[in-house]
């Protein structure tokens, strides 16, 4: 394993699933509309929950072409991750030659935790028996158990023989899992990696955990304008569901079989707040020396950065934080650079958002355009840079920086670029 | 660049600490038994791994305990241990300098347990605050973090059993771009009702209640694995970096490979001979020059002989001693490489290969020098650890001494 950091790395394919639309381009095409997802939580009864609001993906995995047995067998996460997969792969026109050299890297922040729900309520009976009845488990629940099995699934449904692994670093998990796919085709470990995330977090535990400590928006009664990233009036994030899968492939491969480039992936580092499991400080150090570092390893200056594809959650410490982030990061440049968060309409999916920001990031390269920040009427005070409010923007995207923050103190910083 | 291991901490069955647990591992004493976390009276399989004489109490800050599972417990305390271990003063290492990059397989299952419990028997309002973090995979890599002040590059790695290897070679990558002090391992536990049931369900267990005879990898009677809990967390650290401080060596971390099997039905071979040569080849080795192979010892038939198959395609029928540790621990899940790493650089530190014990009836063609019953004391210059992950992934890692590694 030299070092062979000469290795270039860019995305030939996209596949996406999302809140208000299932494809790449569905996607897109809500985003720049400025239309939102979010809506009254649908999958169970959750009039017992402080936060009543999600954004659903109108996923149907049957619809999506996957067989009985595989609706059976995977978690609502996996199936997402393996039609976006195959969506990703015939939009990049990649055939597998040699399995050895492609690998799979996805990222999920809680895996199963739909079915393992489900599985439990019926094992339990109902939360009633602490010693779970197993005869009355799937067969399938040790996939649940361990969120490798995501890994897996990709891997089978691509035929990858590579380095394959699922990352798990909470909400940044999108962002990180891409980071080391591209770290594995630069040393050469790889020439092709079917990377991306995935997550469907929208089961009871999940909405009480995230109730527990008021993370999530209590507006209720006004559920599509309810996830307001720099807003004044913001007051939790929306829990959503959905993934992203790419094709990343090393520059000369893609190059030699003539396959459309959306982006480079130019530089990625990740750092640590090591201050709390789920808070911030205001003065976003850490996120900005993740930004700072993946700079450096892009070669670029601060002030290439035409766009910045934010995490902006919603949260009240969140948004500050990150603003903070970038003023220190990007110094002057900040103010001259459009920011926006698409969790505004698609909320927010744990692991997923990461790769789906992305995507987004790549499509804005592509079409010269940036997503707007829906449901942003009135800045927070603090939250005082240009957040693209309401309507998307037509400008020439050469460069996007795209960010994580998530439970753990994990903060991550991506950069995409045009390539000539 | 060298990356070398500079400290240890160990949470095993068998032993709580490096020396509780290497004293009985070169003794052949196991740590299987009976699960006393809770009544397995009705449920098929009854054997585990548990850690002994751990009192979370004494080793965890009281404003941690609310907030951790029984496997971050584990794994703070390994954690803690590797830095004493490697005599490093975190608050001395520039912030950014130090990261953190774990496996897990299954988070901190037991928490979630009495969540959902509390959720589904009682409401959502009784629902912990932690519950957002402390079940989640993620846990130890943020907590170890937290804990030292760790703000450099963090990971967190999901390959069932074959994760404790991943982590650490993920972390031998941010060594080598520069990262001063990376922590690294895994540590699992998921013994809980709740968290039992979900390992039935893939078959694998053994349903023996001898633990002398319930866990026979490579045997003829092999009929599954028994799971434990517990692992290893190491400090890894750049060689110059770790001579500069003087820092005491366990050994250097040589070599790394990692593939997936091939989709079911293609007929196309197993990954782990290729995993296992891109090991020792990454190392600047020769499969001659490895002395002894930690191998997965998975326990069942099918799955042994592929693994002794891609042994003696490397190096030949016989042709380097095997061991399997793992007879005296059952199979960590995460933290299951992890140890087999430590025991790997204890075996080069002290020239002695732990022994695989309680095999009686070696299974027919498999052709292993499997290290039977007792220690076999030999100079270890290098050593080829194999891990393999539920569904298909394969690890292998090469650590050898500081000679060999330069």
């Amino acid at each position: 394993m030299t070092s062979t950091s000469d290795r270039r790395v860019v995305i030939t394919g996209i596949g996406v699933i999302a809140p208000g639309g299932l494809g790449t381009k569905a996607f897109w095409e809500l985003l720049t509309a400025g239309r939102t997802a979010t809506r009254t939580l649908s999958f169970f009864d959750a009039t017992p929950f402080r936060s009543r609001v999600a954004a659903e993906a109108d996923f149907d995995p049957v619809a999506e072409g996957l067989s009985p047995q595989e609706v059976r067998r995977m978690d609502r996460a996996a199936q997402m991750a393996v039609v976006c997969t195959r969506e990703a792969l015939a939009d990049s026109g990649f055939e597998v030659a040699d399995p050895t050299r492609v690998g799979v890297s996805v990222g999920t922040a809680v895996g199963a935790t739909m079915s393992l729900e489900e599985e439990y309520v019926v094992v339990s009976d109902g939360g009633r028996k602490w010693l779970t009845d197993h005869r009355y488990a799937t067969p399938h629940l040790y996939d649940y158990l361990v969120p490798s099995s995501f890994a897996r699934e990709v891997a089978w449904s691509v035929g990858a023989e590579g380095p394959a692994t699922v990352v798990s670093t909470g909400c940044t998990s999108g962002l990180d899992s891409v980071g080391h796919a591209r770290e594995l085709i630069r040393e050469g470990s790889a020439d092709v990696m079917i990377a991306g995330a995935t997550d469907a977090p929208i089961s009871p535990i999940t909405v009480a955990c995230f109730d527990a400590i008021k993370a999530t928006t209590a507006r209720n009664d006004d559920p599509t304008h309810a996830s307001r990233p720099f807003d004044n009036s913001r007051d939790g994030f929306v829990l959503g569901e959905g993934s992203a899968m790419f094709v990343l492939e090393e520059l000369e491969h893609a190059r030699r079989r003539g396959a459309q480039i959306y982006a480079e992936l130019v530089g990625f580092a990740s750092r640590s707040n090591a201050f709390h499991m789920t808070g911030l400080r205001p003065d976003g150090r850490e996120m900005a020396e993740a930004i700072r570092v993946a700079l450096a390893d892009a070669r670029l200056p601060g002030d290439a950065v035409d766009y910045i594809n934010a995490h902006g959650s919603g949260t009240k410490q969140n948004d500050r934080h990150e603003t903070a982030a970038f003023k220190r990061s990007l110094g002057d440049h900040a103010y001259r650079t459009p920011v926006s968060s698409i969790k505004s309409m698609i909320g927010h999916s744990l692991g997923a958002i990461g790769s789906i920001e992305i995507a987004a990031s790549a499509l804005a390269i592509k079409h010269g355009a940036v997503p707007p920040t829906a449901n942003l009427h009135e800045r927070d005070p603090e939250c005082d840079l240009d957040y693209v409010p309401l309507t998307a923007r037509e400008q020439q995207t050469d460069v996007v920086l795209s960010v994580g923050s998530g439970f753990g103190g994990f903060q991550s910083a991506m950069l995409l670029a045009r390539v000539a | 660049m060298t990356t070398v291991v500079t400290g240890v901490g160990v949470a095993a069955p068998n032993g709580l600490g490096r020396d509780a647990f290497w004293a009985a591992t070169v003794a052949g004493v196991g740590g299987i038994g009976p699960i006393s976390r809770f009544d397995p009276s009705g449920y098929p399989a009854q054997l585990a791994g548990e850690v002994p004489g751990y009192e979370a109490a004494d080793h965890i800050p009281s404003r941690l305990m609310a907030q951790t599972d029984h496997m971050t417990r584990l794994s703070l305390t390994a954690a803690q241990w590797a830095l004493a271990d490697a005599s490093v003063d975190p608050s001395a290492l520039p912030e950014f300098g130090m990261g953190v990059v774990t496996a897990s397989a299954s988070g901190g299952f037991e928490f979630g347990h009495r969540e959902l419990e509390k959720l589904w028997s009682k409401g959502s309002e009784h629902v912990s605050a932690y519950q957002s973090f402390a079940w989640f995979y993620a846990v130890n890599t943020g907590q170890i973090s937290i804990r030292h002040g760790m703000r450099g590059p963090t990971g967190v790695l999901v390959t069932e059993q074959a994760g404790g290897l991943d982590a650490v070679a993920q972390a031998r990558r941010q060594v080598r771009k520069g990262v001063q002090l990376v922590m690294t391992g895994g540590v699992d536990a998921s013994l809980c009702p709740w968290g039992w049931t979900a390992q039935l369900a893939n078959g694998l267990l053994s349903t023996g209640r001898d633990p002398a005879t319930a866990f026979l990898p490579f045997d003829a009677n092999a009929s599954g694995y028994v799971p434990g809990e517990g692992g290893a967390i190491l400090v890894l650290e750049d060689e110059l970096a770790a001579a500069r401080r003087g820092a005491a060596v366990y050994g250097v971390i040589a070599g790394y490979g990692a593939t997936f099997d091939p989709r079911p039905g293609s007929g196309r071979p197993p990954g782990l001979r290729r995993a296992a040569e891109m090991a020792v080849s990454d190392a600047g080795l020769t499969p001659a020059d490895i002395d002894v192979v930690f191998a997965d010892g998975a326990g069942v038939a099918e799955l042994d002989r592929v693994e002794a198959e891609a042994i003696t395609a490397v190096f030949g029928p016989r042709g380097v001693a095997v061991t399997v540790p793992k007879t005296m621990t059952g199979r960590l899940y995460s933290g299951g490489a992890a140890l087999d790493l430590v025991s790997a650089l204890l075996s080069i530190r002290h020239g002695v290969i732990p022994p695989t014990t309680n095999i009686r009836q070696p299974a027919e063609g498999l052709h292993l020098d499997l290290v039977r019953d007792v220690a076999r004391e030999t100079p270890v210059r290098a050593a080829l650890v194999l891990a393999r992950g539920y569904g298909g992934f394969n690890a292998a890692m090469v650590v050898t001494d500081e000679r060999n590694g330069r």
